[in-house]
C-alpha cells in the first residue's frame, strides 16, 4: 500500500482513513506493507517524532504496536497531501533553514519554479518505491490519492501485479474549477492505468466517471468507517459553560467552506446571543477568515484555535454542542463521524460523501447560509432535536466500521486477482 | 348473512411551506404545493373513483352502498382547488346510497390532548357535512382509527352517535373475529365496528404485490373470501384509504377494474349484501363487549401511536402545540385559531416519524420533507411565530 500520511503525521482525513483501513485489514489477516513519504519536521505533527531518517534515500521500517500484520516503509520526502506548489516551496525552505542550524535567514531560494520540483518529487517517490518493492512480497498494489499514483503504476509495472487506486479526493474537490493541470493529469493517468478504482463515496464516483472519463464498471464505492476511541468523560476536560458552542473543524480552505460558516454565524447571532463559534484547524484561508469575522462584526464571538492535535480535538468535541461541516465539495468527510462518536450532533453539507451514509444528520446546501443558520438555531433551541440527532446519529456512526470497509476492499482484491 | 361495509378515508393535509426562523409573516402554508397535490390526486383518484362508484350505484339501483369520511381540511382544499370533485361527491350524496361519517374536522389527535377541542372539531365537521351533503352523521371514526374505552365513552356521552369504528387489531379481539358488531366496554348504547384488516389490506396493500401468493387478486376470488365469512360473521368491514384507487395502487394495476366487477361477484351469493356503517349499527346487535384500555390505531404492524408520538420531537411538538390552546382561543382571532387547528393534522407529526427511517422505508407518501428532522424544525418555527402572534408581540418584519 502506498500512502502519504499516517497518524500522527497527518494534516487531514487521509491519514485517519489509511490508519483505520489498514488496522481493520490487519485484523482480517491481510498483510499490508505501507510505504510512506515522511518529512522530517511537519509543523502539524505535534507529537514526538518516532524516528529521524539519516540518509536521503534510505527506507526504514517503523512498527506500530496496535497494527497487526501491517509493516511500514518510509521514504524521506517532503510530500504533503494537500500541497500546492507554493506551500511546497515554503516547506522546502523551512527544511533548508533547519538544516542550516535553524537560522531564520537561511538560504535564499528564489526564482525557481517549484511546481516542476513537486512533479519531480512525485516521480522520485515513484522511483524509490519501485526499488523498494523489489525486495517485498505482495499480490496487489493499492495506492492512496494522486501523489502515490505514479509510484503505484511504477511498482505495478515492475512487479506485474494489479494496481488499485483509492480516491479519497480529487483535484476538483480541492481546487474547485481551478484545477492544477499537472495534478489532474497524474490523477487521470493513475485512474486509467489502474485495474480497479475505489471511490470513498458515490459523490466521488460520479466525479471520477464524469470528469476523468473512467468506465463506471471499474469504479467501486467503499465508504469510510469511524475509529472508536473509547469513552471519555466530560469531567476530564473540566469544562463548565453557559454558552453554546458551534464547531467548525477542518482545514480552513476553499473546499471546506469557512465563509459559509461565518455568514451563518452572523445570522445565528442576530437571533440568539449566548453562542460562540469555534473554528478549529489551519489553512490558507485562515487569515482571510479572521478578517471576515471582524468585518461581519462577530469577531468577539468567533474563536480560532489553529491546528489541533488529536487530544485537543477530543477536548473540543467535548465542549461542542453542534458540529457544522459546510463543505463546498467533500469526497467523504470523516470528521462528522468523529463528532458523532463524541456525542456531538452534526449539520453536514449535501455536497459530501458522508451524507450518503448518515440519515440522522441535518443536511444543507453549503451556499444556503440562511438554512444553515435556521438549523443551527433549531438544534440549540430545541433539546429534543439535539438529543435525537446525538443519540440516533451516534448510533448510526458507530455502525460504520472500518472492518466493513476493509472487507469490501478485500472483496475487490479477490475480484481483481481473479480477473488478472 | 355477510354484509359488506365499504368505508373510504378521504384526506389531504394542508402542508406547510418552508418556514425558517427568519420568516416573520403569517403565511404558513404552501398553497402552490397543496393545490398541485390536490389536483393530481383528484385526477388520478378522486374523480375516476367517484365516477366509477356512481356508475356502480346506479347500476345496482340501491343494492350497492358505500361510506366516506372526508376531512374538513380536504373539503376546504377541494372547494378552492378542485371544485369538480365536489360536484361528483354531491352526485354521490344524492343517490341515497352513500353515508358520510363524522370525524375531527382537522384530522387531529385532539382527543388525546383536549376533549373540549376534540368535541368542537367533531361538531364543526358534522355541521360542514350537513351543510354540504344534507346528512347528519350518526357514526364516528377517529383520526387514524385511534381508539380506547375512554373515546367510546366520550362519543356515547355526546348523544348523537349510534356507532364508532376502529381497527380490528388481534390483541383486542383475542380469539374473536372482527366480523360481528360489538359493544365498547363501559357503553350501553354505542356499537363498535371493527375493520377486517386482513381483507382490507388485501386490497389496500397487497393488490399489486407480485410476490404475494394470491396475486393476481381477482374480483371472483375476493368475493369468494367474502362469502366464506357466512356462518362465522355478519359483516365484513373494509376500511380503506380512498387513495388506494389510483394512487397507492396505480390505475395500471387494474384496481379500478377490480372494483368495477367486485359488487356483482359479491351479490351473486344470495346471502351477501352491502350496507353502510349506520345500517350495520341498526341491523345487528352486539355479540360481545370489547375492552380496549390502551390506545390503538390502524397504523403499521404495531397498531399503536408510535407513528405520530413515538419519538422525542413528535412528543415535544404536539405538547407545545396544545399548550397554546388557551392563549390561542383567548385571542378570539378566527385566523389564528384556524392556523392553530390546521397545525393539529396528524400528518405533521407523521412526517417527524423516525421509525423505519434508517431502513430507507420512510413514511413518505406525499411527504414534503427530506427528513423527519427538517419537518420538526419547520413545524417549530411556524409554531413559534403563531405563539408570537397571539401574544400580540409581532416581531419586526425583516424585509
Amino acid at each position: 500500500m502506498l500512502g502519504w500520511e499516517f497518524p500522527p503525521f497527518i494534516s487531514g482525513g487521509l491519514g485517519t482513513a489509511c490508519y483505520g483501513l489498514t488496522k481493520a485489514m490487519g485484523q482480517l489477516g491481510i498483510k499490508v506493507t505501507f510505504v510512506l513519504p515522511r518529512m522530517v519536521e511537519s509543523k502539524y505533527a505535534t507529537h514526538v517524532n518516532l524516528l529521524t531518517p539519516d540518509s536521503q534515500m534510505s527506507a526504514e521500517t517503523v512498527e506500530f504496536g496496535e497494527l497487526k500484520n501491517v509493516s511500514f516503509r518510509t521514504i524521506n520526502s517532503p510530500l504533503q497531501p494537500y500541497s500546492t506548489p507554493g506551500v511546497y516551496q515554503q516547506r522546502i525552505e523551512e527544511n533548508l533553514r533547519q538544516k542550516h542550524g535553524g537560522s531564520a535567514t537561511g538560504t535564499v531560494i528564489g526564482g525557481i519554479d517549484y511546481s516542476s520540483n513537486m512533479y519531480a518529487e512525485v516521480q522520485r517517490y515513484a522511483a524509490v518505491a519501485a526499488r523498494l518493492a523489489e525486495n517485498e512480497q505482495f499480490d496487489i498494489v493499492h495506492a492512496h490519492d494522486w501523489m502515490t499514483y505514479p509510484a503505484g503504476a511504477a511498482v505495478a509495472a515492475m512487479s506485474g501485479k494489479p494496481l488499485i487506486v483509492h480516491v479519497h479526493s480529487t483535484e476538483f474537490d480541492r481546487s474547485g474549477e481551478h484545477v492544477n493541470q499537472m495534478i489532474y493529469d497524474i490523477e487521470r493517468e493513475g485512474m486509467h492505468r489502474a485495474d480497479r478504482v475505489i471511490a470513498v463515496s458515490y459523490f466521488t464516483r460520479n466525479t471520477i466517471i464524469s470528469r476523468y472519463g473512467i468506465s463506471g464498471e471499474k469504479v467501486e464505492v467503499v465508504h469510510n468507517g469511524v475509529e472508536s476511541n473509547g469513552n471519555w468523560s466530560l469531567a476530564e476536560t473540566g469544562i463548565k459553560k453557559d454558552e453554546k458552542i458551534v464547531l467548525f473543524l477542518g482545514r480552513i480552505t476553499m473546499q471546506k467552506g469557512p465563509e459559509y460558516f461565518l455568514q451563518a454565524a452572523k445570522k445565528v447571532l442576530e437571533v440568539m446571543d449566548n453562542v460562540k463559534f469555534v473554528m478549529a484547524g489551519a489553512g490558507d484561508l485562515m487569515h482571510r477568515s479572521v478578517e471576515m469575522a471582524a468585518e461581519l462584526g462577530i469577531g468577539h464571538k468567533v474563536l480560532f484555535t489553529g491546528f489541533l492535535c488529536s487530544e485537543d480535538v477530543r477536548k473540543i468535541y467535548k465542549m461542542a454542542d453542534l458540529y457544522v461541516m459546510p463543505s463546498v465539495s467533500e469526497p467523504f468527510g470523516i470528521a462528522p463521524l468523529e463528532a458523532l462518536e463524541n456525542d456531538v450532533p452534526v449539520i453536514i453539507s449535501k455536497q459530501s460523501g458522508v451524507s450518503e451514509v448518515l440519515k440522522h444528520a441535518l443536511k444543507v446546501d453549503f451556499w444556503d447560509v440562511n438554512e444553515i443558520a435556521n438549523k443551527v438555531i433549531a438544534v440549540l433551541k430545541h433539546p429534543p432535536l439535539e438529543v435525537m440527532l446525538r443519540n440516533y446519529g451516534g448510533f448510526e456512526a458507530r455502525k460504520l466500521r472500518w472492518k466493513d470497509s476493509a472487507r469490501k476492499c478485500a472483496k475487490i482484491y479477490e475480484e481483481t486477482l481473479v480477473a488478472v | 348473512m355477510a354484509s359488506v361495509c365499504f368505508y373510504f378515508q378521504v384526506h389531504q393535509p394542508v402542508r406547510l411551506r418552508h418556514y425558517t426562523v427568519f420568516d416573520q409573516n403569517d403565511q404558513y402554508f404552501d398553497d402552490y404545493k397543496n393545490a398541485s397535490i390536490c389536483r393530481k390526486v383528484a385526477n388520478k383518484c378522486y374523480l375516476p373513483a367517484n365516477r366509477l362508484l356512481l356508475d356502480i350505484i346506479r347500476r345496482f339501483e340501491g343494492r350497492f352502498k358505500v361510506a366516506y369520511s372526508i376531512t374538513g381540511v380536504l373539503l376546504e382544499q377541494l372547494l378552492s382547488f378542485s371544485p369538480e370533485v365536489m360536484s361528483t361527491f354531491d352526485a354521490l350524496a344524492e343517490t341515497g346510497c352513500v353515508e358520510f361519517l363524522a370525524e375531527t374536522y382537522y384530522h387531529s389527535l385532539s382527543f388525546l390532548y383536549s376533549h373540549d377541542e376534540f368535541v368542537e372539531q367533531v361538531n364543526k365537521h358534522i355541521d360542514t357535512i350537513d351543510y354540504l351533503f344534507g346528512q347528519r352523521s350518526r357514526v364516528f371514526r377517529n383520526t387514524e382509527l385511534i381508539y380506547n374505552n375512554d373515546l367510546a365513552a366520550l362519543i356515547e356521552s355526546m348523544g348523537r352517535f349510534d356507532a364508532i369504528m376502529t381497527e380490528g387489531a388481534d390483541h383486542i379481539l383475542g380469539l374473536r373475529n372482527p366480523n360481528f358488531v360489538y359493544r365498547p366496554k363501559g357503553c350501553s348504547k354505542l356499537k363498535l365496528l371493527l375493520k377486517n384488516y386482513s381483507l382490507s389490506d388485501d386490497i389496500a396493500f397487497r393488490f399489486s404485490n407480485r410476490d404475494w401468493v394470491e396475486w393476481p387478486l381477482t374480483a371472483d376470488k375476493f368475493a369468494r373470501w367474502i362469502s366464506d365469512v357466512n356462518g362465522n360473521g355478519n359483516v365484513v368491514n373494509l376500511f380503506l384509504d380512498y387513495e388506494t384507487f389510483g394512487e397507492h395502487q396505480w390505475k395500471d394495476t387494474g384496481i379500478f377494474d377490480f372494483m368495477r366487477h367486485l359488487p356483482e361477484k359479491i351479490l351473486r351469493h344470495p346471502d351477501n349484501d352491502f350496507k353502510t356503517p349506520g345500517e350495520i349499527a341498526q341491523c345487528y346487535e352486539p355479540v360481545d363487549t370489547i375492552d380496549v384500555p390502551h390506545l390503538i390505531s390502524w397504523a403499521d404492524t404495531e397498531r399503536d401511536l408510535s407513528a405520530w408520538l413515538g419519538n422525542a420531537m413528535q412528543s415535544n411538538a404536539i405538547h407545545e402545540l396544545y399548550r397554546l390552546e388557551k392563549k390561542i382561543k383567548k385571542t378570539g382571532d378566527e385566523r389564528i385559531i384556524a392556523d392553530w387547528r390546521k397545525l393539529q393534522a396528524s400528518d405533521h407529526f407523521y412526517y417527524m416519524c423516525t421509525k423505519y427511517f434508517a431502513d430507507g422505508d420512510v413514511h413518505k407518501y406525499f411527504n414534503p420533507y427530506d427528513s423527519p428532522y427538517d419537518s420538526y424544525i419547520n413545524f417549530m418555527n411556524v409554531l413559534d411565530n403563531l405563539h408570537n402572534r397571539c401574544s400580540g408581540r409581532r416581531a419586526a418584519l425583516s424585509v
